[in-house]
């Protein structure tokens, strides 16, 4: 599948820098129009959008989903908090070895790095759904791009209204340097077996926004942020991630499994430190009703 | 961002008993003890000076101590009017209740009195981590009226959990500093003399508690405010006196409404946004501001009890 162009870490990274060297020098003016009531811009005309799609699908056709048959976004139209904004990407499809979303792109063009998540699935998956929570630096169209095996591209788009989330500061300011990161799983004890199933996967971690600045020392705090996710069960991958500091402090997903026979929900996550946190669940699913 | 700014007040009654000037309500509540209440607007806009927060000022024999120093430098500056108006006794202390702009950000106009600012343990970190974004946004709000504002870090500190006796001849303030409630730097004054506590923000009167810490946190707060005797409090907001302890218990009812609700969705397995969307709803028409308030707040509490357990 050669038109499927393989996004590791380090490239989104740097693609993200790069992007940001422009947009971090007028981050502060977009703070100061960021409560102005404008009206919904065209998404399609938004420069990010066009050189976002040029570097991910660059002469693709992305199918515009407006009635979510493959996609939907849902994120609220304001958001009260800018630092901690529920996303939904709902699918509509069951994930099967034939058909099947092996890609989940999220996009916020106003925010200062752009691609905010790159979500990697299986058929073991069950759904692609994912539910999370982000920063949104400024009045922006978010997209959903999913990517099917075939390589078709389907893409959901919603406009928010909020600001100001990824230079604000985390509310408890923790001590970074003697971090350990945590993790905690939540999956409900009465799984059945081969139905797509919810579970949940929390991140205690400051996920720390290089873009708050110490008026003190007028230093950027450093990033620390969760870059990498893999989620495995019964060995077999479930649900990875590339993700940055669009996602909130401690960050948090929510996805489906199917959990085929007894195994373990493994999830693996790194950070910029290089510090790795393994953790997992033991599932015993039930035969079922029939 | 943080948006404690935009603030709306329902009426109060009392006539204030002096003027500073035409613009600048000022009432001694005790004696010696006199407070400005912050202007019942829903915007900062450069007429009202970002003037949206109760403060004022304590008169010993030695010397004055203000209660927080306004929304600006503006708003500081005319507090310092009013005090020189008032008394010929020098400044001598700024106290800093909390981080928040709306009451932190006329300390500059003190400086020339070379006075101590003071202020919880977290206050400097937590002003230093947030001035970029409150002084953006007041400048987008007032434009040239923000002119000299700043978040002036404090000069002496009071550990969380401990008090600072001050002595302004005459007279002593006890100064508490509290563990995370309201905010993480949340402190309260307690005049001995007239047993008149100043409570700032840890108390929301009609308007809905704004919560920029915890809710757990702050109702233990609550429950050990209400141990301080006091005759009278001083809320942020709202009007500038209440009676003790029975103004609290709105606010008290609101928060233990919230924590409840987000700990029973949580055990639901509800999503973060159907909390958001169900949780404590039947406050809504108790207060003001409830809607811009009051989804935050949710979210903001769901995201830290989630990890309880």
């Amino acid at each position: 599948m050669t038109w499927t162009k393989a996004v590791d870490v380090k490239e989104l990274a740097v693609f993200n820098q790069s992007l940001m060297r422009g947009i971090v020098a007028g981050l502060l003016g977009l703070c100061v129009v960021a409560f102005a009531a404008d009206p919904i811009p065209d998404g399609n005309q938004s420069e990010v959008w066009q050189k976002v799609r040029k570097s991910y699908f660059e002469g693709r056709t992305i199918i515009d989903d407006t009635d979510g048959k493959v996609v939907a976004l849902n994120a609220p139209k304001r958001a009260e908090d800018a630092s901690t904004v529920p996303v939904q990407i709902k699918t509509g499809l069951n994930q099967t070895k034939e058909r099947f979303i092996q890609k989940l792109y999220l996009f916020i063009d106003a925010n200062p790095s752009p691609v905010a998540a790159i979500f990697t699935f299986t058929p073991e998956s069950g759904r692609a759904d994912i539910d999370t929570r982000v920063r949104i630096e400024a009045y922006s169209h978010m997209r959903a791009v999913a990517e099917m095996n075939d390589g078709k591209l389907y893409m959901a788009t919603h406009y928010i209204k909020a600001a100001g989330g990824c230079s604000a500061a985390n509310g408890t300011l923790p001590d970074y340097a003697n971090f350990q990161p945590k993790l905690k799983f939540k999956v409900d004890p009465n799984v059945e077996k081969d139905q797509p199933t919810i579970a949940q996967l929390m991140i205690n971690h400051p996920n720390a926004s290089p873009l708050v600045k110490d008026q003190v020392t007028h230093l950027f705090q450093p990033a620390y942020y969760v870059r990498t996710i893999n989620v495995s069960y019964a060995g077999k991958q479930i649900m990875s991630a590339d993700v940055d500091f669009s996602i909130s402090e401690n960050p948090n997903f929510r996805f489906y499994f199917t959990p085929n026979g007894d195994g373990e929900l493994r999830a693996e996550v790194l950070d910029t430190k290089d510090v790795k946190v393994e953790s997992f669940v033991k599932i015993t699913p039930t035969s079922g009703k029939y | 961002m943080k948006k404690f700014y935009q603030l709306v007040f329902v009426l109060f009654t009392a006539a204030p008993v002096f003027a500073a000037d035409a613009g600048f309500n000022l009432k001694e509540i005790a004696p010696g003890i006199f407070v400005h209440q912050g202007q019942m607007v829903a915007e900062r806009t450069p007429a009202n000076m970002g003037d949206q927060a109760n403060i004022g000022f304590i008169v010993g024999e030695k010397c004055v101590a203000t209660l927080d120093a306004g929304g600006s430098m503006k708003v500081g500056l005319l507090l310092r009017e009013a005090i020189k108006k008032t008394t010929p006794k020098p400044i001598c202390y700024v106290i800093n209740s909390h981080v928040h702009p709306d009451h932190m950000f006329g300390n500059p106009a003190f400086k020339a009195d070379n006075v101590v600012f003071i202020g919880h343990e977290r206050l400097a970190k937590g002003a230093a981590a947030r001035s970029n974004n409150y002084t953006n946004s007041l400048k987008r709000d007032l434009g040239e009226v923000a002119e000299g504002s700043e978040l002036t870090p404090p000069t002496q500190t009071i550990k969380a959990g401990e008090t600072l006796d001050l002595d302004i001849g005459g007279r002593k303030l006890q100064i508490q500093a509290w563990p995370v409630g309201h905010t993480d730097n949340d402190i309260s004054v307690l005049d001995e003399q007239t047993q008149t506590l100043w409570l700032s923000d840890l108390l929301f009167i009609d308007h809905v508690p704004a919560m920029d810490g915890s809710i757990p946190g702050w109702l233990k707060v609550i429950a050990d405010l209400k141990k301080i005797p006091a005759k009278m409090v001083i809320p942020g907001h709202g009007p500038v006196t209440a009676p003790w302890p029975s103004a609290i218990e709105p606010e008290e009812r609101y928060l233990t409404k919230v924590a409840d609700g987000v700990r029973k969705a949580l055990k639901d397995k509800l999503t973060i946004q159907e909390a958001i969307e169900g949780v404590a709803w039947d406050e809504k028409d108790k207060w003001t501001q409830f809607e811009q308030f009051h989804r935050r707040t949710v979210t903001a509490t769901y995201a830290e009890l989630e990890w309880e357990e």
